[in-house]
Formats: structure tokens, C-alpha cells, sequence
């Protein structure tokens, strides 16, 4: 049997893998570049019996996609750069309260209003530091059409095994570009479904640790009857400023995912078993990355190229095993250097590295990359 | 009629954590009250707040309760509702949250008409930051940031709520305890967004400013301003300076936003 196949964007593309995964429910608010996300959402949810509400502001969709988690629905919102700020005592909130959820931020030019329509890759620091407090972090940047809509649904499946807010970000030349895509077969790609719990109700903990990190999550309107907050809480939900409770529940929402890194981490190592210079790239970059590398095997130049998949948690163990190998680091992205510091951090001054960076509204693009192969020596 | 207390409030969650006078627990026992005589089904209650003395309120009300982030309790709530429209869906909180942070979600809340009841607690005051002047504190009145009188004009919440569209609006006082229950019934009985703003007290950091002697004498001032919508009808705008408006000030039947919703689905459904 053949594939249904379609000519899309990334944005589309994330919308209906959204869709895939079992989102039933999705607040928005309008932004250049990820509005066609609310806008085939509105389409194409009610169709399927769920839900969208246009919300009166970026806080409101993000209150409003917790609200309808913790009711049992599967949830997702979309925005870029000034909406990913408002959102992000509400992202906090997801973290602390331990709700899953789907934030799709198209990464703009910034800060404030920037480039509204530019390409950029400056929002990735925002998915880890954005929210205030410790807090776990998971987030994915897609390259290509294709991905976006797979990663959209490993980001439902990522949520809701961590019961955390993940975030997906492509850059706006992959949320903008059109490419075909080859649409899975209902089953194919696994959808996860949330852990609720088997207990009778009045035995019912919402932050029950005796189930390991990740405890069930009931829905409201279930029958079980539960409190959610957004201070450090008991097992049961209530509040408590006792330090033993506040060390250890800080500690294991960090934990559930950092301990599972393996799990979630997901890159792609090109030409890399012999590189001499390796190009860490993300997003659109990592498209000018492989024609760059490519173009340098022809000329001799041992090159080849890590693709960060998961952006968060970082892929620290890879990069650092890198550095033993390699003389040179490559890292082109569009933003001032954000990704580099990640890699100078993992590769301990085992290894140069250098930057190309691109705030410019323009791509990097391979000629750039080639040229700094040069400076590695 | 006497009313089962004990079967709404959360086991083991007393002492609540207000003030000796504060008139956020006259407001909750209203709410139980309205809760029992409807016999809601606990489980099938979902009761939402912002942050604040008033927010505090959910946790100590043995059903779904979530006390969300300042000022956005209308916003988790209104995706509580539309994910399980058979929810009753409760709001609760005080007049900063609701008017000031929550001001935008307040509104629109009140033009979706979505059938949930929101129960702001008037305060005048932000009680949890120590008393800073909230959009509802009176002009000219002591706040620990307005040291020299406040020159900010107030609202009037109620007339904000009709305004934006919600479709019942009510306004009792702590001080009228006895009229809450009823008050807040019809409201959660009435299908679209309802508002009930109920006018209380905080002595601790607003009566001792603004030189009430005792939580007595606050509570005679809210006996003093209140005047029923009925009685106002036969009094002259002199006779009602310095009044505020009792009752049900407003009721409209218009369409509500969840089951307009589920007209969406089925026209989708139609087209597919
Ligand atoms: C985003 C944010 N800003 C400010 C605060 C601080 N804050 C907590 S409660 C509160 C005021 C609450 O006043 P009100 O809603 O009138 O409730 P009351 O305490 O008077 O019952 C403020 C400003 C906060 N928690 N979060
Ligand atoms: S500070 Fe004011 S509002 Fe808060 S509990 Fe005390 S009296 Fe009530
Ligand atoms: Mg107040």
C-alpha cells in the first residue's frame, strides 16, 4: 500500500502531527512565523472532535492548555520569540506542577519585536533558562519538514512519559519551507498514552514517588478529586515549606529527565568516524552544514557533522567523546553563540572552537562553513 | 436548612492560614452553603484560583482544586471547561488577582460567556504583599504604597464584569452572610459566565490603615454602604451617594460558549 504523501510546511506539518500524537486540545494566539499552526489547528481539531480556543493573549493559551491537561486532554500551543516570553512563568508552572504539555515556539529574530519574519536559532538558551528556578528542560529542533512532524509527536510522547512541558523549536526557515512529506500509517509511530493512576481515589497522590519519578497524573472530572499548585508541594498535592520536601522534589523533577537523557536525546552523526573537524549544527543550519561537509570530503578535508536533534537535555556525552577525537569544533547558528557555549562546555579545552554566527536575518550558509574549516588546525 | 459543613471542607487542611476578622472564610462558608443546597458531586467540581489571601481558598474544598499562577485562574479554568464542559468550574479569588494581572483574562472570560461562576472577593487591598493599593482600592485611601492617599480612581467590578459581557452578575458582603449561599447558587445554577463580587474585609493591612478601630467597624461600614437593588429603586440619587448596589444587578440569557463549541465540532464534522 502506498504512503499518503503531501507537499507542506513545517508549521502544517506540525499541526498535524499534533494531531498524529492524539492532541485534543490547543490554545493559541496569532505570531509571525508559527500562526499557520493555530490556523490549521482550528481547522483540522474540531474535525477530529477536539478542541481550539484562540485565547486573549500568549499567557492566557498557556493557562488555558494546562487547565485542559490536568482535565485529561492531550495539549499543545504555538508561538515565537514575544509569546515564549509571556509564556514562561506558565512553562514554570507546567515544570513545578508537573503537567504535560506541547509548546511549539518558532525561533524569530529578537529580543522584543526583532525580526518578525527572520530566520533565527537565539531562543534556545530561553527553553532552558526562560522560566525562573530550577526546573527540568526538554526540547527538540527539527531540520526539516518531515521531522517536525515526527518530532511534534515524540515531543506528546516525551511530555507525557515525563508528565513535563516540552518544547519544540524549529527556526523559521524549517517552520516556513515547504518539503514533501510521506505521512505514517495510524500505529506506526507509537503513540504514548499518560500514566494515570489505579488506585481508588481516596488513596490517590498526585505526586506520589513510591511510583518512581514520574508519578500518575488523574484528570479532573475522573473521579478522583486532587489539589494542584504552583508551590513546592507534599506527595498529596498541599503545599509545605519543609527544606527535606522542597530539596528532594526539586531534585527529582530535575532528575526524571536528566537521568533519563538516554531516553530522550536524539542526534544524527554525519561522516563524523574519521572527521578531523566536526560541525555541530541544529535546525535549518544543519542543512548548510551537510552540503558544507559534503563539498569538503571532495577537496580532502576530513570533516563531517554532529546534528543536535534534542536540544535539551544537551547531548553532553557525545560531544565530550568528540572532543577526544577531533582537532576543531564547528558551531554556525543564528544567534550570537549560544549552542558554542554548550559545546565548550562539554569539550573542556580538549578542542578549538569556533563559531559562525548570524543574527542577520540571513542563513549561514556553506561557503561560511567551509571558509572556517580553514582556521582549524 | 442546615448544611454539612464537614463534607466539603478537605480533611486535615485546618487551620486556614487567614487573619482573626479576615472575610475570606464568611465567603467560603457562602460557597459551601451554595455548594451543599445544589448537591453538586464533589468529584465532578472543579474550583480554580489565582494567588493571593482569597486564592487560598480551593485548598481547603475537598474537590478538584487548582491554585494556578497570579491573575490567570480564569484562563487555566476556561481550558478545565472546555476540555469537560460537564464540569461545574468554580473561580475564585480577590480583587488584584482578578482585576489588576487578571484583568485581560477576566474580560474575555466574561465575553465568551462560558459557563463557569467566578467569586472575586473584594478586599480592596492586596492582603498577601503586606497592602499595596489594588485597582479597586478607593481614591484618596492609605495603602502601603499609596503613603499620600491614592490618586488612582477605582473600579467598580461588578459594572466591569456586565460590561464585558458576563451574563449574571451579582454583589453581596461578608457583612449579608446569610444572603451569600443564595446569591452564589443562582450564579452557579446560571448557564454563561457569572460574577459574584462579594465586598469583604481585610483588617490587617487595610482597615488598620484607613483608621478602623476594630474588624467591627468594618464590617458596620459594610452594613452602612450596602443598599438591595429592590430598596435602591424607591431612593433619590442623593439618598444613594456613597452607596453600593446588593443583589442580582444583572441577568441576560445569551449563547454560551462551550455549546457553542460543540456546534463548531459538528459543522467540522458536517464539511469532513
Ligand atoms: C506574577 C506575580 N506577581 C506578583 C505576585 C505577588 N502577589 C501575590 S498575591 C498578590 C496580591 C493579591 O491580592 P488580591 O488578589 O486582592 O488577594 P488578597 O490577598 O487581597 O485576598 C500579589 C501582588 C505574584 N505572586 N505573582
Ligand atoms: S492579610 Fe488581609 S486578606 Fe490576607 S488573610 Fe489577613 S486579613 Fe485576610
Ligand atoms: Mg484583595
Amino acid at each position: 500500500m502506498s504512503k499518503k504523501v503531501a507537499f507542506l510546511q513545517g508549521n502544517e506539518a506540525a499541526a498535524l502531527g499534533g494531531i498524529y500524537a492524539g492532541c485534543n486540545f490547543f490554545g493559541g494566539y496569532p505570531i509571525t512565523p508559527s500562526t499557520e499552526v493555530a490556523e490549521v489547528m482550528s481547522v483540522e481539531l474540531p474535525k477530529v472532535g477536539g478542541k481550539f480556543i484562540q485565547m486573549e493573549d500568549e499567557i492566557g493559551a498557556m493557562a488555558a492548555i494546562l487547565g485542559a491537561s490536568l482535565a485529561g486532554s492531550k495539549v499543545m500551543t504555538s508561538t515565537s520569540g514575544p509569546g515564549l516570553s509571556l509564556k514562561q512563568e506558565l512553562i514554570g508552572y507546567g515544570c513545578i506542577a508537573e503537567i504535560p504539555c506541547v509548546v511549539y515556539n518558532v525561533m524569530r529574530g529578537g529580543p522584543s519585536t526583532g525580526m518578525p519574519t527572520g530566520p533565527s536559532q537565539s531562543d534556545v538558551m530561553c527553553a532552558k533558562w526562560g522560566t525562573h528556578g530550577d526546573h527540568p528542560a526538554i526540547c527538540l529542533t527539527p531540520a526539516s519538514v518531515q521531522e517536525t512532524y515526527e518530532e511534534v509527536i515524540r515531543a506528546f510522547n516525551l511530555s507525557e512519559k515525563y508528565r513535563t512541558p516540552v518544547m519544540v523549536m524549529p527556526d523559521e526557515i524549517v517552520a516556513h519551507m515547504r518539503e514533501r512529506i510521506v505521512f505514517p500509517e495510524p500505529g506506526e509511530i507509537e503513540v504514548i498514552p499518560r500514566k494515570t493512576p489505579t488506585v481508588e481515589p481516596a488513596q490517590y497522590k498526585p505526586y506520589d514517588t513510591s511510583y518512581g519519578d514520574v508519578p500518575p497524573l488523574a484528570a479532573f472530572g475522573s473521579g478522583y478529586k486532587f489539589h494542584v499548585t504552583g508551590l513546592n508541594k507534599l506527595p498529596d498535592g498541599f503545599p509545605t515549606t519543609k527544606a527535606e520536601y522542597v530539596q528532594a522534589e526539586e531534585e527529582r523533577q530535575v532528575r526524571k529527565v536528566d537521568a533519563n537523557a538516554d531516553d530522550i536525546i536524539q542526534f544524527e552523526e554525519y561522516m563524523l568516524d574519521d572527521a578531523e573537524i566536526a560541525v555541530v549544527a541544529y535546525g535549518s543550519t544543519s542543512r548548510s552544514a551537510r552540503y558544507a561537509v559534503n563539498i569538503a570530503r571532495e577537496q580532502g578535508i576530513k570533516a563531517g557533522m554532529f546534528r543536535i536533534k534534542t536540544f535539551w537535555p544537551f547531548p553532553d556525552k557525545q560531544i565530550k567523546a568528540l572532543a577526544q577525537k577531533v582537532k576543531g569544533f564547528i558551531v554556525p547558528e543564528m544567534n550570537l553563540g549560544m549552542c558554542s557555549i554548550e559545546v565548550e562546555r562539554c569539550a573542556q579545552g580538549k578542542a578549538v572552537i569556533l563559531g559562525i554566527n548570524r543574527v542577520d536575518g540571513e542563513p549561514v550558509n556553506p561557503d561560511q562553513i567551509l571558509e572556517k574549516m580553514k582556521e582549524v588546525k | 436548612m442546615a448544611f454539612d459543613y464537614d463534607k466539603w471542607i478537605r480533611p486535615g487542611k485546618l487551620p486556614h492560614i487567614w487573619c482573626p476578622g479576615c472575610g475570606h472564610g464568611i465567603v467560603m462558608k457562602g460557597l459551601i452553603r451554595a455548594l451543599d443546597s445544589l448537591q453538586l458531586k464533589k468529584e465532578n467540581t472543579a474550583i480554580v484560583s489565582g494567588i493571593g489571601c482569597a486564592s487560598r481558598l480551593p485548598g481547603y474544598m475537598d474537590c478538584c482544586t487548582l491554585h494556578t499562577a497570579h491573575g490567570r485562574a480564569a484562563a487555566f479554568a476556561t481550558g478545565v471547561k472546555m476540555a469537560k464542559p460537564e464540569m461545574n468550574v468554580i473561580l475564585v479569588g480577590g480583587d488584584g488577582d482578578g482585576t489588576a494581572i487578571g484583568g485581560n483574562h477576566f474580560i474575555h472570560a466574561c465575553r465568551r460567556n462560558i459557563d463557569m461562576t467566578y467569586i472575586i472577593m473584594n478586599n480592596y487591598i492586596y492582603g498577601m504583599t503586606g497592602g499595596q493599593f489594588s485597582p479597586a482600592t478607593p481614591t484618596g485611601h492609605k495603602a502601603s504604597t499609596t503613603p499620600y492617599g491614592n490618586p488612582d480612581p477605582a473600579f467598580d467590578i461588578a459594572k466591569l464584569a456586565i460590561g464585558a459581557g458576563a451574563t449574571f452578575v451579582a454583589r453581596g458582603t461578608a457583612y449579608h452572610a446569610a444572603q451569600l449561599d443564595k446569591l452564589i447558587a443562582e450564579a452557579i445554577q446560571h448557564k454563561g459566565f457569572s460574577v459574584v463580587e462579594i465586598l469583604d474585609d481585610c483588617p490587617t493591612t487595610y482597615g488598620r490603615r484607613n483608621k478602623y478601630k476594630s474588624v467591627v467597624e468594618m464590617m458596620n461600614r459594610l452594613k452602612e454602604v450596602a443598599v438591595p437593588v429592590k430598596a435602591a429603586e424607591k431612593m433619590t440619587a442623593e439618598q444613594l451617594q456613597g452607596k453600593v448596589l446588593t443583589g442580582v444587578l444583572y441577568k441576560e440569557e445569551r449563547a454560551e460558549y462551550t455549546a457553542e463549541y460543540a456546534k463548531v465540532i459538528e459543522r467540522a464534522q458536517a464539511a469532513k
